[in-house]
């Protein structure tokens, strides 16, 4: 069996003195589709962001590919960087540019390849998601299904081995819903790469992943394949998968006694 | 009330704290902007392309804005000296007071609303979007992709448009006094050539208006990367591109030509 493409060892992270993740342990094999899902606040993005290299870790550990990613340098980092792919909530297309230069921009910078050869790259990318046809058009002009197809193929133009997803699901009507959901799928297999999708959308993301963490405060609460989340019996999984109003996540965040706040007294006792 | 105040006097402390951190993360990344500037040198076009955005684009305002304070100062200019009779004197008067101080000082004030409010905006909102996040996690710097050809447009372009602001100044001077007014053509054009040095007038008022592209242009820069990736915090980051700039401009016009301009030939 190979090594693992993503190690995560006793990972921690906080911003100034409030914890966000707390001694996180994963691993991810090549070729899967792992769906990291939680409530919101409860570190998905910035274990997306370590995994990236944005922000350090506190304590622990990120090996990406047997590096250690918080101990690269700069330069080294972006070489890693080069082999990993990131889709942004919404895209995160470049406004000034038209959708054939936004799937360009990445292979112009990164290599010498010669404009007619580009052009052919570009087409090709953008044919995997079913828009080659609007490849003169601005970011402007795309629906929120649009771009995020427009942004899945520049994360992919120069092959990566990693993708990362954040929240790709989120805005999107159920076609274009089903249409991101299955390109990751068909991407990751047809590409060879590792797809990490943070998400809240329990009903597609089941669909399409190999398996499945919960994050809930910081920590791992529960993890496994899609079939073993929707059978589990852990009260916060089946809180989360069956979209159930109160349970271990609580309906009210934190508040003095309710009478208390409203200085009712009580008159009738 | 000891309680109010020794809040008060907190949360002095923390904006004056606050105020020399920013400057000195400002510090940092106009350093790191100067690091960074190989790429903007290596591929050109980056530049030319952001020249096109900030100069081009506010050649308009620039033109216009000149020609009519040149106008004024003709006309004033006239108003005042044909008392003394010294009206042939209006060509040295409007070409002095544009090239040594209005040209430079209202082309940085004029460029630091048009150009260096857009710059804070762009960038700004390319952060609140992602744009930037996604630029650096394709492995691609977005200091020295979006940042530092923004910055050397706005250096190359401000002494352009303030000598072009100038011209069109004397124009303006030149329409007013000789073909509106009737003062003489000859004494307009030669009082002007005696009375104006291109090395302590001309020169003086390019380095001066240097000067203020460097600054305009890196305070436009850093509130845009600085700017909380918010609605609100690009639109506080865009106000303070353009009062910071007045001030800055305003206050180094006054040490720079203490420097320049002592009376002394």
């Amino acid at each position: 069996m190979s090594a693992p493409l993503i190690e995560i060892k006793d990972l921690a992270f906080s911003y100034n003195t409030r914890p966000i993740l707390r001694s996180v342990n994963m691993t991810m094999p090549r070729g899967k589709v792992i769906a990291i899902m939680g409530g919101s606040g409860s570190g998905k993005t910035t274990l997306l962001r370590l995994i990236g290299g944005e922000i350090k870790p506190t304590a622990g550990y990120v090996k990406v590919a047997d590096q250690v990613v918080h101990k690269l340098s700069r330069n080294d980092l972006f070489k890693l960087r080069r082999k990993m792919g990131m889709l942004f909530q919404f895209g995160a297309l470049f406004t000034d540019l038209s959708v054939f230069d936004n799937v360009a921009f990445q292979i112009r910078e990164h290599t010498n390849l010669p404009e007619s050869m580009i052009r052919d790259l570009v087409l090709m990318k953008l044919h995997a998601v079913g828009l080659r046809g609007a490849y003169h058009l601005m970011p402007a002009e795309l629906s929120g299904g649009m771009a995020r197809r427009v942004a899945l193929a520049r994360s992919i133009a120069l092959d990566p081995m990693l993708i990362m997803y954040d929240e790709p699901f989120t805005g999107l009507d159920p076609i274009s819903l089903s249409v991101i959901g299955s390109l990751i799928r068909r991407l990751t297999d047809a590409l060879g790469m590792t797809s990490i999708v943070v998400t809240h959308d329990v009903q597609e993301s089941l669909k399409i992943v190999d398996y499945v963490y919960f994050l809930a405060d910081g920590v791992i609460a529960a993890h496994g394949t899609p079939q073993e989340v929707k059978d589990s019996v852990t009260p916060f999984v089946h809180q989360f998968v069956h979209g159930e109003e109160d349970g271990p996540v609580p309906f009210h965040y934190p508040a003095d006694a309710y009478q208390e706040d409203l200085k009712l007294e009580n008159h009738f006792a | 009330m000891p309680k109010r105040i020794i809040t008060s006097i907190q949360a002095i402390g923390h904006r004056v704290i606050d105020s020399i951190w920013r400057l000195g993360r400002a510090a940092r990344f106009f350093a790191l902007v100067l690091l960074k500037s190989t790429t903007s040198f290596l591929r050109f076009s980056l530049v030319i392309r952001e020249i096109y955005f900030v100069g081009v684009l506010s050649l308009i305002i620039i033109l216009v804005s000149g020609l009519f304070v040149g106008m004024v100062l003709g006309l004033q200019g006239y108003e005042t000296l044909q008392k003394y009779g010294s009206e042939s004197a209006v060509g040295t008067l409007v070409a002095l007071s544009l090239v040594r101080e209005l040209g430079p000082v209202m082309a940085a004030l004029l460029f630091a609303s048009r150009a260096g409010s857009a710059i804070t905006a762009e960038i700004g909102l390319m952060k609140a979007t992602e744009q930037l996040s996604a630029m650096a996690m394709m492995a691609v710097d977005p200091v020295a992709r979006v940042v530092a050809p923004r910055f050397w447009a706005g250096v190359i372009s401000m002494p352009l448009l303030a000598a072009l602001f100038s011209v069109l100044g004397v124009f303006g001077g030149y329409l007013v006094a000789v073909v509106f007014i009737g003062v003489d053509e000859g004494s307009f054009w030669s009082s002007m050539q005696n009375a104006v040095d291109f090395r302590y007038d001309i020169v003086n008022g390019v380095i001066k208006s240097c000067f203020f592209g460097v600054t305009v242009t890196a305070i436009a820069v850093f509130e845009g990367f600085d700017a909380p990736p918010t609605a609100e915090g690009v639109s506080g980051a865009t106000t303070r591109t353009v009062v910071t700039s007045a001030l800055a401009i305003l206050g180094l016009d006054f040490v720079l030509t203490s420097f320049m301009f002592r009376g002394v030939d």
